[in-house]
């Protein structure tokens, strides 16, 4: 009975707000914490982790050469996340972005299959960016549609059509589109086709890196970014306040959706030089996460995307060196988004100890 | 030690974030008399009866059941108690039955639907009560859902029984109906606390009436030994006759005219039924209704954000010539320059954003304007700055989250964008719903100066006092049709009270 | 007729992987959890589900390995290794209250990492494929049914001729279906992916049945990915033919308008879907388009059942929310 008088060991409150510092300081905590715990999946297959991170981090930043590759890897992961994060500010659940890419791929490849003998280069280039926009542009819109129109669930909605994309890509690969007979390979671009190279990388970090200050101009300074941000809050508000629901909708996933597919372009024109059926590679799911990690702000994406890239990278290089397989960065990567998910609770909520102390004053 | 309170609450202190909720407050309800919980909206009744529910947990202060102090950590702890609350919002899964919904949580019961139909059926047959038990949620009507959450609670052998404002959404009969069951539970020794804010009630049905104001406890006196004026005064702080200022127009002119208009929602429910009335520049118009008879339909669809089946609505512009908006999107409206302003009554949910400040705020009524794809935050900025400025609003920046602020504040913001929008029509939705007396005369004095200024304004409202003291007539609306329209300065509450809840109101009243 | 025999057979083959995943994220929905981590969590479970069973029998021998055990482990291991993924998304989504959508696509990336890095460790620590002996082999994926309802015309093969783990899934379905209508505690956690907020203060320990439906949900989805490996794939780890089914699983449930009979059925029509280009050539279609008519069909029941907005027919209403009882 004695023991049924108290009041809870613990309990949560909401918190109003927190020192910017304090939030910083738990966010990488929280990064240490994930590198921590990602060495035991390591320390399993009987290498030493700091060995391990040593390599990971110069296997991706040691050279120059790596660090090109690092970057390449982050180019569409960045550029992903910078589409996301429009749709995610609507609370549109867009987890399509691989089948946008996919769409914006296929529009790229087949002129560059096509009409590469027929075009200058500077202007087979311009085709494929422009189509491979509204590709996947379209491809973005069609779930937007029959969510304005009759509420479908977007979520369940743009992941369907994620594999319904790819399967066309699978199918141009062994049908229509096939090089050699039997190889079930699209050929290689012609050289005109592939986006030139700046600073030894594909031009395509230009485009995202322009893209990220359009996108927070975009975001933060234009009538769309606000019209937006009020649906984000609450779609009664932006009724009222005359907006068309359902047309801003179709419009941003039409926007969110273009840029995936200009993401895709950047993929087969600038690092792939051909298309297949893994063209997206993941990338759509896990630009979300690099999305959200950074509350959708432009500039803390590229850091984000720059972290997954570098344990990527840095986990082929593992692979190769101590025979760790290279999906321990898929796990690293894991653990890690795990706890920078997890220490969001922590700045939101409170935790209020027995005896009336909350956490600060317990911790002084 | 006093054994004959059921329930007593000592010193009982809850806070969000800054807010203090409730502060060090002291209750005591005994077993087979009720309770009244009296206080404005906002005065802290609903959460200091949520930490007896076991939905929130109290910061300070204890609670003691028949003098031993009990943790009401969960409503699970609260049943347990015998403690059972029936919510506002109604607790129920919209696609079970009425009898799953009554079992819900139940621990020491087979679904045995048999053994549940008769019990169930006992229930309502000691307390006057019918239901179905096999109906689904979804298909019932308020007072049905309501009925079914009292079976709920007394099925569970609750003795002693928290009800939230049980009345808001019923007609007179059904609250007859819910009274006669009260005093039966009454009469069966339990104990029994109902939340309101209306005086009649209190008076009518409870033994003891204790009061709350703005999170303090007042007081608790004998429904008996009081009346109506002296708790009226412990409930606001001091004696009010509303004394609202009502200046007369000169000569008003029709500004709106609404015809046949009938609205029907997405389920086939007529909403609004054949409603006609001219609102004129230079008047307030009130409008008088029970909760849900229409009110919402009525100003959504003028303003275009609700279907409209039938009618018309024409604004009838300077010049005499009548514009039809019937068929016009808010925007279209808004370009035709006919100047219509709303505040609607869901305020962070319809008509602001509540994670933006005031800026971001002031900029849903202009970011569509000047040229090009930018945004002119400038003057949105300077809006946003003068309304802070002359309406006092405490915030501590103009970019501070509105939804942080206090629910007086929020409606100043609101209602300061409206006005400043210039309106020809201004139409609000129970715009001092929460507020406390100050901020209310700050609303009063605000649409009596719209009207002043030759402004047609619409004050639906639901508190029968105001509405008589401010509006110049009243429009009463009984289930989405009008009852009648009387001159606010001759009617009676009684004549009102009657028209709302019979059509016409023919008989005296 | 032998070949659509034969088709019906192979589709309900693959359809057993579908229906473990479908069931599981089906328990899961139902608490108002959108896990979209079951790709990961079939991969870990076809990973740990064929480590169990190569490590049992690499333990006794394979001569003296029993093929009950040896299923008995691979379950356990897969169930185990789905459970605590799952733990660790009701951890973070549950109690921390972050965001379902990214929760679960992160546990996908952190799953496939783990499925494919055991998957890949373990061949690298054996020096080539993780292969169970013949004996083994074949009592995950042979009949189970006597010989003689085997030998019925038409019906034999079709009804009786399956490995054990179909009719697991099959009684599993039932058994979900009667705990869901039927039973009290189903009844409580329907209510708490309706309504949260109505079941908690109803006194329903709505955090205990979160977690128990969504730890339990992914540790059912997880036999899908062990099934598939040790039937499909012949007990080597395949994470190409396991990619996507995770994903196709989510689907289903849309398909199966979250009731676990419809999942017997709708999984075995999407396994026929999904395998008959190797069987039924139709001319002019091409097998990769196919292939994709399962999710051109989810897409359809999608948008159809949003148009028609039937109340039985919907998502569990507090579907992908978390609750936070003091929310104001």
């Amino acid at each position: 009975m004695s023991a049924e008088v108290k009041t809870p060991f613990v309990r949560l409150a909401k918190r109003d707000s927190m020192d910017p510092k304090k939030v910083w300081a738990i966010r990488l905590s929280s990064i240490l914490v994930a590198l921590i715990l990602g060495m035991i999946p390591i320390m399993i297959t009987g290498q030493n982790p700091f060995t391990a991170y040593g390599i990971i981090i110069n296997g991706s930043l040691g050279k120059p050469i790596y660090i090109k590759q690092t970057i390449k890897i982050a180019i569409p992961l960045l550029g992903c996340a910078l589409a996301i994060a429009p749709c995610f500010k609507m609370r549109f659940w867009n987890i399509g972005a691989e089948g946008q890419i996919t769409a914006g791929a296929i529009a790229a490849s087949y002129f560059a299959l096509y009409w590469s003998d027929k075009v200058p280069s500077f202007v087979l280039i311009l085709i494929m960016f422009v189509t491979a926009a509204i590709a996947g542009g379209i491809w973005g819109l069609i779930p937007a549609f029959f969510k304005a129109k009759w509420n479908t669930n977007e979520t369940l909605f743009t992941l369907m059509m994620n594999y319904i994309i790819i399967g066309i890509v699978s199918w141009l690969q062994g049908g229509p589109w096939e090089g050699r007979k039997g190889s079930q390979l699209i050929p290689m671009f012609n050289q005109s086709a592939r986006l030139p190279e700046i600073f030894g990388i594909h031009c395509g970090w230009i485009i995202v890196l322009l893209l990220v200050v359009l996108m927070h101009i975009y975001m933060n300074y234009t009538k769309h970014g606000y019209e937006i941000a009020v649906i984000g809050d609450s779609e009664n508000t932006a009724r009222y306040a005359g907006m068309n629901v359902g047309k801003i909708m179709m419009r941003t996933m039409f926007l969110s959706g273009a840029i995936c597919g200009v993401v895709g372009f950047i993929v087969v024109s600038g690092a792939n030089h051909t298309l297949n059926n893994g063209v997206a590679n993941g990338v759509g799911f896990t630009s979300i996460t690099v999305a959200w990690l950074s509350q959708l702000n432009a500039f803390a994406m590229i850091v984000i995307s720059l972290i997954l890239a570098i344990l990527t990278k840095g986990a082929n290089t593992l692979q190769t060196r101590l025979k760790v397989p290279a999906s321990i960065s898929d796990i690293v990567t894991g653990i890690l988004l795990f706890c920078m998910l997890s220490c969001e609770f922590f700045i939101n909520y409170k935790l209020i100890f027995r005896h009336g102390k909350s956490e600060e004053e317990a911790s002084k | 030690m006093n054994t004959s309170c059921a329930i007593e609450m000592r010193g009982i202190t809850k806070r969000f974030g800054q807010v203090v909720a409730n502060d060090s407050i002291d209750l005591s309800i005994k077993r087979g008399e009720i309770l009244s919980l009296l206080g404005e909206n906002g005065s802290g009744k609903t959460t200091l009866m949520n930490m007896l529910a076991g939905i929130y947990q109290p910061d300070e202060g204890e609670i003691l059941q028949d003098g031993l102090p009990i943790a009401i950590r969960s409503p699970k702890d609260a049943y347990d108690h015998g403690i059972g609350m029936i919510h506002q919002h109604y607790k129920l899964v919209d696609v079970f039955t009425a009898a799953q919904n009554i079992v819900l949580g139940l621990n020491d019961q087979k679904l045995d639907l048999k053994s549940i139909n008769a019990k169930v059926k006992a229930i309502c047959d000691k307390y006057s009560f019918v239901i179905d038990p096999a109906m689904k949620i979804y298909d019932m009507s308020v007072s049905q859902k309501q009925t079914v959450e009292i079976v709920k609670v007394l099925y569970r052998g609750a003795d002693i029984l928290i009800l939230d404002e049980p009345t808001a959404v019923l007609t007179p009969q059904e609250t007859d109906k819910l009274f006669a069951v009260l005093h039966n539970m009454k009469a069966d020794g339990k104990a029994v606390i109902i939340i309101t804010h209306k005086l009649n009630e209190v008076m009518e049905i409870s033994d003891e009436v204790a009061v709350l104001r703005k999170g303090k406890y007042i007081g608790t006196v004998k429904t008996s030994e009081t009346d109506p004026q002296a708790l009226t005064d412990m409930m606001v702080g001091h004696a009010v006759v509303l004394n609202i200022d009502r200046p007369k127009f000169e000569k008003p002119v029709p500004r709106l005219k609404v015809q046949g208009l009938t609205c029907i929602d997405h389920e086939g429910i007529t909403k609004l039924d054949g409603v006609s009335f001219t609102a004129n520049g230079g008047e307030i118009l009130g409008v008088a209704g029970i909760a849900g008879s229409g009110q919402k339909e009525l100003l959504e669809s003028i303003s275009g954000l609700y279907p409209v089946k039938e009618g018309s609505v024409s604004f009838i512009g300077g010049d005499g010539k009548a514009k039809e908006l019937v068929g016009m999107t808010p925007m279209q409206i808004r370009k035709t320059g006919v100047g219509m302003a709303f505040v609607p009554e869901d305020r962070l949910g319809m008509g602001l954003v509540g994670s933006m400040g005031m800026t971001g705020n002031m900029m849903l009524r202009s970011w569509r304007k000047g040229k090009g794809i930018f945004l002119n935050k400038k003057s949105p900025e300077d809006l946003a700055k003068k309304i802070w400025d002359e309406l006092e609003v405490v915030t501590p920046s103009t970019s501070f989250p509105v939804r942080r602020m206090s629910g007086g504040n929020v409606q100043k913001v609101l209602v300061g964008r409206e006005i400043a929008s210039q309106p020809k029509i201004l139409m609000t939705a129970y715009p001092v719903r929460g507020l406390d007396i100050n901020t209310s005369y700050t609303i009063y004095n605000l649409l009596t100066e719209q009207k002043m200024n030759g402004v047609a304004v619409l004050f639906v409202g639901e508190d029968l006092d105001v509405l008589l003291e401010l509006c110049d007539r009243i429009l009463v609306l009984c289930g989405g049709k009008v009852s009648g329209i009387v001159d606010a300065r001759s009617a009676t509450k009684e004549e009102i009270g009657f028209m709302m809840t019979t059509l016409g109101g023919k008989e005296n009243a | 007729m032998s070949a659509i025999i034969a088709l019906i057979v192979a589709a309900v083959t693959f359809g057993t992987v579908l229906m473990f995943g479908t069931l599981g994220e089906i328990l899961t929905e139902k608490s108002g959890n959108l896990n979209l981590g079951v790709e990961g969590i079939m991969y870990m479970g076809g990973a740990f589900g064929l480590a169990g069973a190569f490590n049992y029998e690499q333990a006794v021998g394979a001569a003296s390995s029993s093929g009950l055990l040896a299923i008995l482990i691979a379950i356990i291991s897969a169930f185990a290794a789905g459970a605590i993924a799952s733990l660790v998304y009701g951890f973070i989504t549950i109690t921390l209250r972050a965001n379902q959508n990214v929760t679960g696509l992160a546990l996908t990336i952190f799953g496939t990492g783990v499925g494919q890095f055991t998957g890949e460790f373990l061949r690298v620590r054996e020096g080539n494929f993780v292969a169970l002996s013949n004996h083994l082999k074949d009592s995950f994926a042979n009949p189970i049914m006597p010989k003689f309802l085997q030998d019925i015309p038409i019906l034999g093969k079709i009804l009786f001729s399956h490995s054990v783990f179909f009719y697991i899934a099959v009684i599993l379905a039932i058994a979900m279906h009667l705990f869901f209508v039927k039973t009290k505690k189903g009844m409580y956690l329907r209510a708490v992916g309706e309504s949260p907020s109505t079941a908690d203060a109803a006194g329903i320990n709505i955090t205990l049945y979160k977690y128990l439906a969504t730890i339990i949900g992914g540790g059912i989805s997880a036999i899908g990915g062990m099934v598939y490996i040790v039937t499909t794939a012949g007990c080597v780890w395949n994470h190409a033919g396991l990619s996507g089914v995770g994903w196709l699983a989510v689907a289903l449930v849309i398909f199966c308008l979250w009731r676990p009979l419809n999942a017997i059925w709708g999984s075995v029509l999407f396994g026929a879907l999904m395998i008959m280009y190797l069987r039924v050539r139709i001319p002019f279609i091409p097998t990769e388009i196919y292939k994709i008519l399962p999710y051109v069909v989810t897409v359809i029941v999608l948008v159809f059942s949003s148009m028609r907005n039937n109340k039985e027919k919907q998502p569990p209403a507090s579907l992908g929310a978390n609750y936070f009882r003091e929310e104001r």
